[in-house]
């Protein structure tokens, strides 16, 4: 065995983590982000008692399993639609053509629901058969809680693209990376009031959160909480304007600085 | 002969370094103009600016009479361009690639259009393979076929016969020379190949360091530099820049 070989590989490996900061982040983030998951998860359970016993957990947790997987895939569809033109080096054929910025993003948005739609009408009936998961029981809520989700997806998506443009190719892992950091604090298995006060603040800010909480409410309560519904929708609507002016801004800046000739390069 | 392209003091400044340094000129009609320089002259970086990608620092560019600036999106749909270094998507086909890239540029009939690319650029063999699957020269000759889609009356063409052997050269400067002379179209070419731009260009640029240091014809910029091709003027503006021609 030649050890100058092996040195070779674990070098360019060195080399490439070392300058990389999506790769820090998927060294040390994705870890990170398990840990507060899971840490939630465990202070949820500890304050469960008899009382709770009568919950669904079934529908409790399998819908906030589905309905989260359909955000993510609403976000990574958006964002790898794109990253499919900077891995094919397609991207200068792409802005050299007269395709405006509102025509990608709509195209991007379309390609995103098209495909959260297939997974929902795929991954309902099979939980349906496998756990009787009925996922109806939600009621009406479930229609806006759905496009909520999709329009949330969207703007993380603009913003995950917009990283890619002013950073290269290798901050596409930041396009699953965005969601995944998300997850423990948008409250999606376990309630707002397992998260301590201060962080209760914080994620009020996050559309997320009231969507997973308002379904928790729709589940066990059987009533639309009109309250965590308007919050969702405002800040969604906030935020996918502001993707929309992020990703309008970093194109104008990469235009200024040559970013897009680099993700042809490197 | 109207005037297609109206580069007026292009500048492209990254921090300390000029990329492009007060660059005009013009293409007229039925006029193929080649830029030419050795790498990082600033040859790609007019390029990109003519198509969007970057942004002048300064000076303005006008084509088919309108601001580039004002009419993006009108004024690329009667432009296109190919590049080596810029592929096409390689997990499609041939012909759903070119499909694809006649909807982004709006033609209406595009299965008619692609249907008479594939004849015209005699790509029937390799219609239905992915791209990725291609060689270099059959994607450069896709990427060509791609450049017509839009029956464009301006083509910018970076290194188009790079990849190509000396009978596709051959036959793709022959397409362009026939496009310039029935569509009167116009043309900015780059290469390295002195005996292609040579043959193809009406006028030439030689750019060193972001900045024009000549443009004339190739017949009287070998008279004027006292060289017997155009190899032999770059060498010499290579080795030793000219001041800047006006």
């Amino acid at each position: 065995m030649n050890f100058l070989h092996v040195w070779g590989i674990v070098y360019r490996n060195i080399v490439l983590i070392r300058r990389s900061v999506p790769k820090l982040f998927s060294l040390f983030g994705f870890i990170t982000v398990e840990l507060f998951l899971w840490g939630f998860i465990t202070l949820w359970v500890q304050t469960l008692d008899g009382s709770d016993a009568r919950l669904d957990f079934m529908l409790l947790i399998l819908s906030a399993f589905i309905f989260w997987s359909m955000f993510d895939l609403s976000q990574r569809s958006f964002s790898i639609s794109f990253l499919e033109e900077v891995w094919s080096r397609n991207i200068i054929n792409l802005f050299g053509s007269p395709v405006k910025l509102s025509e990608l993003v709509l195209a991007l948005a379309l390609v995103g629901v098209t495909q959260a739609l297939l997974a929902f009408f795929y991954i309902v009936p099979l939980a349906f058969v496998l756990y009787a998961l009925e996922i109806w029981d939600m009621g009406l809520y479930i229609v806006p809680f759905f496009m909520n989700i999709l329009i949330f997806g969207w703007g993380l998506g603009a913003l995950s693209i917009g990283l890619v443009v002013r950073f290269g190719p290798s901050a596409d892992i930041l396009a699953f990376f965005i969601p995944f950091l998300l997850l423990p604090f948008s409250a999606v298995y376990y309630p707002v009031s397992v998260f301590p006060p201060l962080l209760q603040k914080i994620t009020f800010i996050l559309p997320t959160r009231h969507m997973f909480e308002g379904m928790r409410i729709a589940i066990t309560q059987g009533t639309v909480p009109h309250d965590s519904l308007l919050w969702a929708s405002i800040f969604n609507l906030v935020y996918l304007f502001l993707g929309y002016l992020f990703l309008h801004w970093v194109l104008r800046l990469a235009r200024s600085k040559g970013y897009l000739g680099r993700l042809v390069q490197d | 002969m109207t005037g297609i392209v109206r580069v007026r003091s292009l500048t492209k400044q990254y921090g300390s370094l000029t990329a492009v340094d007060d660059v005009s000129f013009e293409i007229k009609e039925s006029e193929i103009v080649s830029l030419l320089g050795r790498n990082g002259a600033g040859k790609t970086t007019t390029i990109h600016m003519l198509l969007t990608l970057i942004s002048p620092t300064s000076g303005g560019i006008e084509i088919f009479g309108k601001t580039l600036k004002g009419h993006r999106e009108e004024l690329l749909a009667r432009m296109n361009f190919t590049a080596p270094y810029s592929l096409l998507p390689y997990n499609l086909t041939t012909r759903e690639a070119l499909t694809v890239f006649a909807l982004l540029y709006g033609v209406k009939n595009y299965k008619e259009r692609v249907r008479f690319l594939i004849d015209e650029f005699e790509l029937g063999q390799f219609g239905d393979k992915k791209i990725g699957r291609l060689s270099s020269g059959e994607q450069m000759r896709v990427g060509m076929a791609k450049a017509f889609v839009n029956n464009p009356r301006l083509l910018l063409l970076d290194e188009p016969t790079a990849s190509l052997d000396p009978v596709a050269a051959r036959q793709l400067r022959g397409k362009v020379l026939r496009f310039v002379r029935e569509s009167g179209g116009a043309v900015l070419w780059t290469s390295h190949n002195m005996r292609e731009i040579e043959e193809v260009s009406d006028r030439v640029i030689f750019l060193s360091l972001g900045r024009i240091v000549a443009c004339d014809t190739p017949e009287n910029l070998k008279s004027r530099f006292g060289q017997e091709d155009l190899e032999g003027i770059f060498v010499s503006i290579a080795k030793e820049p000219v001041s800047r021609d006006s």
